[in-house]
């Protein structure tokens, strides 16, 4: 229970290893950690900020999505209607093409009667003159009586 | 000793608790216990070195289980020493603290070795007739600490404060500037000043010697017959078992009381 030299030689021990440490073990270990501790704390960020990007490009997605939906709905109901106008075009045209075709042929029909109609009145006038030159026994000039063939061929 | 012969109990105290010293003056102060200072050098440079080897190779990726445990005490005394001090302490006072810790933690864990086997060994492998396992036992140890710590305390009293800043305060505070209370102050302060190094030192010392003693008359006890030997091998496991708690909680203390002390001459009045 003396107090003796012992005190000066562990008291020097003391302070060289006091200044061992805080020169050669603390520094290292401080910087190990610390330099851990902030790739971890950078490495926490990122995921953070990896999953909120995540987020933004889902929402993007979703509205992009959205747009090329109602556009593609859009250019449906346009062709829809586009084809509906050409359809109705088309009939329309076919009816005035099948109006024009019938008329057409109507004309031709009423031609082709007023035609045979003509051939057969000037066949009867001509039969008749026939009949009745056979009847006179005579030629019935026709300059003679064209006037009056022809007023015949109207009658009939 | 192992191998001589006690004839009284008092003479197997003792001769344990007597110090391996080598004198080199007329004065008893020029003695030196060999036996503390070699093993607490000893203790120092093995439980240090062994953190610095570790240190040195630390990685800031994954780390080695070895790296993973000194990071555990690091982050230990790390803790405890951010509660107490606010400022700068990775500069100096969280690794005195840490050094504190595990040097008076080793010296204290000196007293799980069996005295007696020891003496032994010392004996027959280095020829030593006394040695002393536990440094922290010797007052001079514990004191030689306590007083490094107020040395610190006074320096970085003055360092933070300025040298009239440091006086002033040892004048002026706890009562005030009034000149008629400056003795009341300077003698509050003067004791504090020494109590603190006293209350820190005596506190460890105490622990660890009684600690020692209570070993040595357990130890006594297997001299009384065979039935002394169970039962003193029985009492001995429990107060080793016991004194665990006292070893890592007196370093424990010893160092929160180093990181209150440099805290409190940071702070000042």
């Amino acid at each position: 229970m003396n107090i003796n030299f012992t005190l000066i030689a562990q008291a020097l021990a003391f302070a060289i290893l006091i200044w061992f440490t805080v020169r050669f073990v603390w520094p290292p270990l401080l910087k190990a950690i610390e330099t851990r501790q902030k790739e971890i704390a950078d490495g926490l960020a990122a995921a953070h900020e990896g999953k909120a990007s995540l987020e933004i490009a889902e929402k993007k997605n979703q509205e992009s999505l959205s747009i090329s939906k109602q556009k593609s709905a859009e250019i449906i109901s346009q062709a829809e209607k586009r084809a509906n106008e050409i359809v109705d075009a088309a009939k329309t045209e076919a009816k005035v093409e099948a109006d024009r075709i019938v008329a057409g042929a109507h004309s031709e029909i009423d031609q082709e009667v007023n035609r045979a109609k003509e051939a057969l009145r000037a066949e009867v006038s001509q039969l008749a003159l026939s009949a009745a030159e056979k009847i006179l026994q005579k030629e019935i000039k026709k300059e003679d009586h064209s006037a009056m063939l022809t007023k015949l061929a109207k009658e009939l | 000793m192992a191998g001589s012969t006690y004839n009284t109990p008092s003479d197997y105290i003792g001769h344990h608790l007597a110090f391996n010293e080598v004198s080199f003056g007329d004065h008893p102060f020029w003695t030196m216990h060999v036996d503390s200072v070699v093993m607490a050098v000893l203790l120092g440079l093995v439980s240090m070195g062994l953190i610095w080897l570790v240190a040195r190779k630390a990685t800031a990726g994954v780390p080695t289980k070895t790296q993973a445990f000194i990071e555990l005490l690091f982050g230990f005394i790390d803790d405890q020493v951010k509660t107490s001090f606010h400022g700068d302490r990775h500069a100096f006072i969280a690794p005195a603290a840490l050094t504190v810790f595990v040097w008076v933690l080793m010296m204290n864990a000196m007293d799980f070795l069996p005295i007696d086997i020891m003496a032994t060994i010392y004996n027959k492998l280095f020829h030593v007739e006394y040695w002393r396992n536990v440094p922290t036992s010797d007052v001079n140890t514990t004191f030689a600490l306590a007083l490094g710590v107020w040395f610190l305390m006074i320096y970085f009293g003055i360092k933070v404060h300025g040298i009239k800043g440091w006086l002033h305060d040892l004048f002026c505070a706890p009562f005030g500037s009034n000149p008629f209370v400056w003795p009341a102050n300077f003698l509050f302060n003067i004791i504090e000043y020494v109590s603190k190094p006293l209350s820190h030192s005596l506190r460890l010392f105490g622990n660890m010697y009684a600690g020692e003693v209570i070993f040595l008359l357990i130890g006594m006890l297997a001299a009384s017959g065979v039935f002394g030997v169970f039962f003193s091998a029985f009492l001995g496991a429990g107060w080793a078992i016991f004194h665990i708690l006292i070893v890592a909680l007196q370093a424990f203390v010893f160092m929160m009381l180093t990181v209150v002390y440099l805290s409190m001459a940071h702070a000042g009045h």
